[in-house]
């Protein structure tokens, strides 16, 4: 994958399907330590260590509809190659956190790409399901929560245009705010 | 973050959104658009796009959700189109270029494109 925004979309979309109601996205770029560190938690239905240790095996899935499961060891292959790595923490019942952490200055490294469209795909299509997302660039950062929003926005689903379009421009807004040059 | 400039804003918005909420129709569409990583990795998340912003053009209110990988990665992305009353509908190799002609097709004159159809489910 081209953009390490999808690689994210992939990993959310994982945590939708392991029935999470809430997923914790942080992302932290730190330019001092040159990391780049990718978390995702969510609070599905876990899995145990055995299968926790299996993930990152290609030929491993829980899916029977084919016999490949690409997502995480393509992520964990990408983060491999720019002097990082992922771990996958799981607790049955609890819960899954997924860390990968990138080497930020690495000629490798994929761009973030275009996050606020995989933001906004998990976001609209997964209504029921409360996302966080919090960025750290060095000493900024920008968080949004969707419970946050929800509270705020009553009978208005965040589908309607309207908050769409604010949801878009939030989320582009604060992106852009944490990558601008300093006064 | 200004969090209380978010939160007067949201509000501001949802008494003007509340207004035309009444007037939006519900058609009972439902639009499900794979999200699996071969899905991902073969654009679903531009086709996705792509029908929201047709469908918020075309003013037609109706659910849009993803699914994981089915088993038929080499047709992804796919769309998969229900209404009540009617076969679902699964369209294959959508790419967001294509989904005018789908939602204007298949949404508005009724009519299935043949020549994307991958599978049929009866009602």
């Amino acid at each position: 994958m081209l953009e390490l925004s999808l690689h994210i979309l992939d990993v959310l979309q994982n945590s939708i399907e392991a029935g999470a109601d809430r997923i914790e996205l942080c992302i932290d770029e730190n330019s001092e330590e040159d990391t780049l560190r990718i978390t995702v938690h969510d609070n599905g239905r876990g899995m145990s260590r055995d299968m926790a240790q299996r993930v990152l095996d290609p030929f491993f899935t829980t899916r029977t509809t084919r016999h490949v499961g690409l997502g995480l060891p393509l992520f964990a292959e990408a983060a491999a190659r720019c002097n990082g790595r992922l771990e996958v923490d799981s607790t049955p019942g609890l819960g899954t956190t997924v860390s990968t952490t990138f080497q930020l200055s690495h000629i490798d490294r994929a761009p973030l790409g275009d996050l606020v469209s995989s933001l906004m795909a998990v976001i609209l299509s997964n209504q029921a399901v409360e996302l966080y997302y919090g960025h750290r660039v060095d000493e900024r950062s920008f968080e949004l929560d969707t419970q946050e929003i929800k509270d705020a926005l009553g009978p208005v689903p965040l589908s309607h245009p309207r908050v769409r379009e604010w949801l878009q421009a939030t989320l582009q807004d604060g992106l852009d705010s944490l990558h601008r040059p300093m006064p | 973050m200004a969090k209380l400039k978010t939160i007067e804003e949201l509000q501001k918005l949802r008494n003007e959104a509340q207004k035309d909420l009444k007037v939006r129709l519900e058609t009972g569409t439902k639009i499900i658009v794979g999200m699996g990583t071969c899905g991902i990795a073969a654009g679903a998340r531009e086709t996705l796009h792509a029908i929201l912003e047709e469908l918020k053009k075309r003013e037609i209110e109706a659910h849009v959700t993803t699914v994981g990988c089915i088993g038929m990665c080499v047709k992804e992305p796919l769309v998969d189109i229900e209404q009540a009353g009617k076969p679902r509908v699964t369209y294959g190799n959508v790419m967001s270029d294509m989904v005018p002609r789908l939602i204007e097709e298949h949404l508005i004159n009724g009519k299935v494109v043949d020549e994307w159809v991958v599978g049929r489910l009866p009602t």
